[in-house]
């Protein structure tokens, strides 16, 4: 009870802070709630499953693509249900091809989706409607960018805090632990894999259509980059992606980092980003929060 | 009626063939020593009939249902439960995650109350009452094993297989461990034990079948298979090999 009335509060809070900010500060504010979204959204498959989808911005890019085709034929809210679909229907042909392959085939694979999606845009722009480039012309400010990935990233950690509660989240877990078991157990495995997957890869898309008006031009190499998805991975990994509220906690200091190295360190940023991914992945598979938790528990049982 | 039939069961690795063209029956209650020595397809023909491994050929009927080939969540649902050789337990789950686990996706899909009350009843019988709230992950090899029992006996199931879930207990702990196999029996469960130790087997299975390379050598009581020219010849042959 407590715990809602705080989690209210702190949304409300959230929401107001854009009313007494620069628009530089609106800018970081929309990063971080950018990237707490895709980090969760991430985790709420590859979290629980330990899948690893580096796809994140193949979905990421989709979104923010459906929108710059359509942001002047139709409708807003229409524009963001067409992205969410195409996200959606995207996710369950690329889940039912590919959630039987296992650990690194499934990484790279996924590595290599963000790719194909990339070039296959680039090829059917250049060669079929002949602008590589788009507009996005959208009477859409800074702040109501911001209010829309607030309450989409709202809503990803409140749907991840009731799938963990209910079985779909148990499934998760216990998959991301031993899929044999899982399976004999009754658990069906593509059905619960391709369910999460799909539902963390329309979030991403839509944060991707939600998040494009920023950018008023688009191109491929612009909305597919791969740093998005790397920095999703780490965000996650770093907070403790098996846990509700760890990839929000990694996302929101890594942004201000990576921002600040970015305008400081353009040339070592993607040296730095790699290396990280390289550290995290090693050193931290249970992410800060995790491991806080472990020490938690050790002075507990000292004690 | 029988509830478990195996049709010329094959599987065939590459060039090997672990399981060679096994056919037997086993009646709703009965309990069924599997034996035989190391690689010659035991767990091999477990993994067919929990749904681990597809067969290459011949067919497994359980319950009058035609179960070939299908997915182990399938096996499952129909009645059948396992433990593994090498154990599998769930690490980063509490004791009482991983036995609700196939009581939540068994067979009888009970709800998350009931679902806890029959983890809690499974882990007391499977002797690790009290440690609910453990992690799996910091048990020892015996509790683990327990654990991996418990988690088939929460799935309700008709029939049992266990994989050399004997091994590696003291004489203390296998005579518990013994008492407790006779006691699900003694429910009506249908069991499948594969077995090196073969004390446990004659004071537990009425019936035993041997398997060497793959084969089906023998099918009958216990004390004659133990005693029949081929079995022993494959376990003195393994004795050479040796
Ligand atoms: N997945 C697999 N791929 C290839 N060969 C396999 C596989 N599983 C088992 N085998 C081979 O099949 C044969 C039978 O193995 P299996 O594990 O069924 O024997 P087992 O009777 O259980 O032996 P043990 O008593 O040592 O457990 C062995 O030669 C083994 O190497
Ligand atoms: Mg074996």
């Amino acid at each position: 009870m407590i715990a809602l009335a705080a989690s209210i509060a702190a949304l409300v809070a959230l929401a107001a802070v854009p009313l007494f900010l620069t628009d530089y500060g609106l800018g970081l504010m929309i990063g971080m709630a950018g990237y707490v979204t895709l980090a969760s959204a991430w985790a709420l498959f590859s979290g629980q499953t330990r899948y690893i989808s580096l796809a994140t911005v193949a979905f990421y890019g989709i979104g923010a693509y459906t929108v710059a085709v359509l942001n002047e034929t139709i409708a807003y809210p229409l524009v963001l249900a067409c992205a969410g679909l195409v996200g959606a229907g995207l996710a369950l042909v690329v889940g039912l091809s590919t959630l039987r392959l296992s650990g690194i085939y499934f990484v790279i694979f996924t590595f290599g989706l963000a790719e194909l999606v990339r070039q296959l845009i680039t090829w059917y722009e250049v060669n079929v409607t002949g602008t590589l480039g788009r507009y996005i012309f959208l009477d859409i400010t800074a702040r109501e960018i911001y209010w829309q990935l607030l309450a989409l990233g709202t809503f990803t950690i409140g749907l991840t805090a009731w799938i963990l509660r209910h079985r779909l989240g148990l499934a998760l877990k216990v998959i991301g632990d031993d899929e044999t078991v899982a399976a004999h157990a009754g658990i069906d495995l593509a059905r619960t894999k391709l369910i999460a997957f799909t539902l963390s890869a329309t979030i991403i898309t839509l944060c991707g259509a939600i998040s494009s008006p920023r950018w008023t031009y688009v191109e491929p190499i612009i909305v597919f980059n791969p740093n998005v998805s790397f920095l999703a991975v780490i965000m996650a990994l770093l907070g403790g992606a098996n846990r509700l509220w760890g990839p929000a906690a990694g996302a929101v200091p890594l942004f201000l980092l990576f921002e600040w190295l970015s305008v400081n360190f353009p040339d070592t940023y993607p040296i730095i980003l790699g290396l990280m991914f390289i550290a995290v992945v090693f050193l931290l598979p249970d992410g800060v929060l995790g491991g806080l938790a472990r020490l938690r528990q050790r002075g507990k049982a000292a004690a | 009626m029988s509830i478990l039939e195996i049709h010329e069961a094959t599987r065939i690795f590459g060039g090997l063939t672990a399981v060679n063209k096994v056919s037997f029956a086993m009646e709703a209650g009965e309990i069924l020593g599997l034996l035989g020595p190391n690689g010659s397809g035991k767990t091999t023909l477990l993994n067919l009939l929990s749904g681990a491994l597809a067969p290459s050929a011949g067919r497994i009927v359980i319950g009058r249902r035609d179960m070939t080939g299908r997915k182990p969540n399938i096996i499952a649902r129909q009645g059948v439960a396992r433990t593994f050789q090498l154990v599998r337990i769930l690490p980063s789950l509490t004791l009482e995650e991983n036995v609700i686990v196939s009581a939540v996706f068994g067979r009888n899909r009970h709800d998350k109350e009931a679902a806890r009350r029959i983890a809690r009843a499974a882990l007391r019988d499977a002797g690790l009452e009290g440690m609910e709230t453990c992690s799996a992950g910091d048990l020892t090899y015996l509790d683990q094993k327990r654990l991996e029992l418990a988690r088939a006996l929460a799935a309700e199931p008709d029939i049992l297989l266990m994989d050399e879930w004997l091994a590696g207990l003291n004489p203390t702990e296998l005579h518990e461990a013994v008492a407790l196999v006779r006691a699900l029996s003694g429910r009506g469960m249908t069991i499948i034990m594969v077995e090196h130790i073969m004390e446990a087997v004659r004071a537990l299975c009425p019936r035993s079948i041997v398997m060497n390379a793959g084969t089906l050598i023998a099918d009958g009581p216990t004390a004659n298979v133990l005693n029949d020219r081929h079995v022993v010849a494959a376990y003195l042959g393994e004795a050479d090999d040796a």
